[in-house]
């Protein structure tokens, strides 16, 4: 075991854990963040993606004690109590069926959405294909990030760049 | 007119207020229903009360936890003094939201507003047993209890008004949940000024919870006012916002972690393991062990991983193949003796037809293993204190789970409670749910609270798998085209198919050494009957693999079990004969489908008719035969219609492809869904549940395919066992919602079910738009792209 110091949505912790943990297991059962959970523990699923200095990660793949950046996890997107424009998106379009993989989904579309804030079609089915959803809300997804979209082009929103850490 | 005196105790104290004696008896005996007298209890406030303010069904218990009595209306609704109400449901949701629509459904029975009121589902302690999930019948069967009881809870609370405004219940009105005077609003009573806090203390009727009632109406169609509407699921923000506690976050005080170690090969027999090569790991607690069931309990989460990668084991492997491999496990099929069949009697005579017949055209389908392969795998926090043992969970039948674990573990029934709590999509797997059976195991074992998860290989592997099937079918048509005769012949390896977490029948007990006396049967479906053919002959047939027990290809109930699978093959063979007969894929059908109205037959056709005219509109259906005439280019188009029948839903579905003839790659470019499920609840929820549930078949369709060698499943993650994906979802989904009864303003249209239904015409859709685009009929499913293209170039196209 050792100390290992993270930023956590603005909030820096210790712990004291073997640093080879997974990221995902101490955030989840030291930290008290639900937000990302285990899928896979292979980065194929996309379940217990952070985004690390703006780059969505998969935690489940990441050692603790190799973490150098700040880490934004789901809890972390709302700011002062407004929902994150892809959060409020995500309930605008009543997107998730049983919700488990949705903490992959809106984390990967925050950050494709922050690299490119007017992605094509063609770029949002790319950007978003690592994230799986076995209930199949990929249309809803598809439709939400289009309208976070449409917000941001119209001004209706603020924009998603307020979200990153 | 009735005035109380005091709060009504009983249904009957109701009922001798306001009918006499001998009239009471006659309604009772003429509605066949059995009232039960249960004596008054002595607490004012409702225990559910105390419960969910204090978030009691997910505290530490002290038990019993007897049975809610769903004959008691306290049991199902709680007025709040808020003038909120809390409705009590013994259903699960596996995601389509059917919590809002059951809101909505007593809402409007209770003439509350929809935000007045909030939902408890499937905790066996404080839920009624409605069985949980399962067949797509929450609002079609499990409503009307719940419809019921909130009317009647609305009745009682209109004769207490009554009595506390002294008028007439004819004179009084409900607006959310405030009773007042139509003559003089200004003399009104809320619910919560009647009952607040309170028991109702009001028993029902019924022999068993789905007859559930009280004697009150449900009310007319047109009196709905929140039923029809669409209030957003309640479950998204918290889902999305991150504060929700699943059943996979659940944790205790003292909790410990554990993980399995399964066979590394189907039917090994664990000989030797070495503890010693894991004492040693920080945070190490325990191997278990109990006959092939091996677990390893360790105080934190990874440790538990890492302790079940590195225990030592040594497993002697069968000494004859398991199964075929998946490669073989068709001709393995066709070759197996059946287990049993069944083949009722033909209509007319099908041989004669056929041979008598202008074209005859015979085809196999295929369609292999597919997994449940849950998104997260399955979990369950296990909590022996206090005697009792509490299962956090995301079991769809939570119910059976509690008998199935008493059973289990030798407790008595109301010692042992299960808490539903979201999860990962369940669609069957949580039927037969092995996660919460080991958990209460090890915490029985440990004594302390334990949480398992299983890991992802794991759960690919040795999940329960939707059955395979083969196919053999015939048809004849007549020198017009007329389809004249049909035979359909299917194969489906389902012997000894899982149950619904009884005991015998989960994975942890088989390893453990149990065994049902006669395996399950199993069975294999016939396509919907709704199409008109003079002779018909429909024969199924069971056949199993070589082992039968502890084997990773057990087959459960996965999402419309045998539906997507049957009707791939029978959908996809009309259009065969659709095509042989040179018509038109719609026009044939539409010729299969004789409507009349005067039987039950006869109106089912007459609301298909509906719904496939609806579909081929919306989607700008042009009228030809299949194929159509193919283009030059690389990629080439098509579409495709298939329609399917279940349980009083009818779906038709049209897909348009696209087709890479250099690669094979297949987009589904567009799909439209006609749906008729009676009456809807709420209709942007199940325009959702409709479009997912397609895409799930759309996956079923492109990539699903459990794999395995002789000995083990070779499909244990997305890259072996692949998922359809953001790039495979359609440009467009277009969604019908029909009502296709011949009286569409008939007051008691009934809600039918949705969810399962249109998953089953998808897969043929989609093999009718590919061959309509490239004339080649693809009759084994996956239709991954390399065997796409071995088809296409097979053909020469």
């Amino acid at each position: 075991m050792s100390e290992v110091t993270l930023t956590v949505n603005g909030v820096t912790h210790t712990v004291d854990v073997d640093p080879v943990t997974p990221l995902l297991y101490v955030l989840r059962n030291d930290l008290g963040l639900k937000g990302p959970r285990f899928g896979c523990g292979l980065g194929q699923c996309g379940a217990c993606t952070v985004i690390v200095d703006g780059v969505a990660t998969r935690s489940c793949m990441t050692r603790v004690a190799r973490v150098q950046g700040a880490i934004t996890t789901l809890e972390g997107l709302a700011k002062e109590g407004e929902l994150h424009p892809v959060q409020q998106a995500w309930i605008d379009e009543q997107v998730p069926q049983c919700g488990f993989c949705q903490n992959g989904q809106i984390l990967t579309a925050k950050a494709l959405l922050d690299r490119n804030p007017n992605p094509t079609d063609t770029e949002i089915r790319e950007g978003m294909s690592g994230a799986l959803c076995r209930c199949m809300t990929y249309y809803r997804i598809q439709a939400a990030i289009k309208r976070v979209v449409g917000s941001l082009a119209s001004g209706q929103s603020a924009s998603v760049e307020e979200g990153v850490e | 007119m009735t005035i109380f005196t005091s709060i009504p105790r009983k249904l009957e104290e109701v009922l001798d207020a306001r009918t006499p004696l001998a009239s009471r008896r006659d309604f009772l005996k003429a509605s066949g229903l059995i009232v039960v007298s249960v004596g008054a209890v002595a607490a004012s406030v409702s225990p559910l009360v105390s419960a969910v303010e204090g978030d009691g069904a997910k505290g530490q218990g002290t038990g019993p936890y007897p049975d809610p009595d769903f004959r008691q209306l306290d049991s199902w609704i709680v007025i709040h003094g808020d003038n909120t109400a809390t409705f009590y449901v013994g259903k699960t949701d596996c995601g389509q939201g059917t919590g809002t629509a059951f809101r909505q459904m007593m809402a409007d029975e209770l003439d509350i507003g929809y935000d007045s009121t909030s939902l408890v589902m499937g905790s066996t302690d404080v839920t009624p047993d409605q069985g949980g999930s399962g067949g797509s019948d929450a609002i079609q069967r499990d409503g009307w209890p719940m419809r019921r009881v909130a009317a009647e809870a609305r009745r009682i609370l209109l004769e207490l008004a009554s009595e506390r405004l002294e008028a007439p219940v004819e004179e009084l009105v409900v607006n959310d949940a405030v009773v007042s005077l139509r003559a003089n609003p200004s003399r009104q009573v809320t619910y919560a000024d009647l009952v607040g806090g309170q028991r109702f203390d009001v028993s029902l009727m019924g022999r068993n919870v789905n007859e559930t009632t009280g004697v009150a109406n449900v009310k007319p169609v047109e009196a709905l006012r929140i039923v029809g509407q669409s209030p957003m699921r309640y479950d998204i923000p918290p889902k999305v916002d991150g504060s929700l506690t699943w059943a996979v976050d659940m944790t205790l005080p003292g909790m410990v972690h554990a993980r399995n170690i399964k066979p590394p090969v189907a039917g090994g027999r664990l000989r030797s393991v070495e503890e010693s090569s894991v004492r040693d790991l920080p945070g190490f607690i325990r191997v278990v062990r109990k006959g092939n069931y091996l677990a390893v309990v360790c105080e934190r989460e990874e440790q538990a991983i890492t302790a079940a990668r590195r225990l030592k084991t040594n497993w002697e492997k069968p000494s004859s193949a398991p199964f075929p491999t998946s490669e073989e496990l068709f001709s393995y099929m066709r070759a197996a003796t059946p287990t049993s069949k069944f083949e009722p009697d033909p209509t007319g005579d099908p041989e004669a037809a056929l041979a008598g017949a202008a074209t005859v055209i015979e085809a196999e389908y295929d369609v292999p293993f597919q997994g449940h392969t849950a998104f997260g795998p399955a979990h369950a926090l296990a909590d022996p204190s206090n005697g009792q043992m509490t299962i956090y969970t995301n079991d769809m039948k939570s119910y059976g789970m509690r008998v199935g674990i008493a059973e289990f573990l030798g407790m008595p029934r109301d010692r042992v409670r299960v808490v539903w709590m979201e999860g990962s999509q369940a669609y069957g797997r949580t039927a037969a749910d092995d996660a919460g059976f080991e958990a209460a195991f090890l915490a029985k074992e440990i004594g302390r609270p334990v949480r398992l998860q299983w890991m992802r290989d794991e759960e690919t592997a040795w999940d329960t798998k939707g059955t395979a099937f083969t196919f053999a079918l015939r048809g004849g048509l007549d020198s017009q085209g007329k389809l004249v005769a049909f035979d359909y012949n299917a194969q489906a390896a389902d012997y000894n198919h899982v149950g619904y977490n009884e005991v015998e029948t989960v994975l942890v007990s088989q390893l453990m050494g149990t065994r049902l006396e006669t395996p399950n049967s199993g069975r294999a479906a016939t396509p919907s009957a709704m199409y008109t053919i003079p002779h018909r002959r429909e024969a199924t047939q069971v056949v199993s693999l070589p082992m039968v027990w502890e084997t990773p290809l057990r087959t459960g109930n996965l999402r419309d079990p045998n539906g997507p699978q049957v009707t791939f093959a029978s959908e996809s063979f009309i259009d065969e004969l659709a095509a042989a007969g040179t018509v038109d894929p719609v026009a044939f059908r539409l010729g299969l489908l004789t409507a009349s109205t005067d039987d039950d037959s006869g109106f089912k056709r007459a609301r298909s008719i509906a719904v496939i005219r609806a579909a081929a509109e919306a989607y700008g259906w042009d009228t030809r035969p299949s194929p159509k005439a193919r283009g030059e280019g690389t990629v080439v188009s098509g579409r495709g219609i298939a329609y399917a029948y279940r349980s009083e839903t009818v779906v038709a579905e049209i897909a348009e492809v696209e087709v890479n003839r250099d690669t094979g790659h297949v987009w589904v470019k567009r799909l439209v869904c006609a749906h008729d499920c009676g009456l809807v609840i709420n209709p942007e929820g199940l325009r959702r549940t409709i479009e997912c549930g397609m895409l799930h078949s759309l996956s079923r369709a492109l990539h699903e395919e459990v794999q395995f060698d002789n000995e083990k499943v070779t499909s244990v993650n997305w890259r072996s066992h692949p998922s359809l994906v953001h790039a495979d979802t359609p440009a467009v989904i277009d969604v019908v919602l029909v009502n296709g009864d011949p009286n569409p303003d008939r007051s008691d249209l009934p809600p039918y079910g949705a969810g399962e239904t249109v998953c089953k015409p998808l897969i043929a859709a989609v093999a009718n738009a590919i061959f309509d685009a490239t004339g080649v009929r693809l009759r084994r499913i996956p239709f991954r792209d390399e065997r796409v293209l071995a088809e296409l170039t097979a053909a020469a196209v």
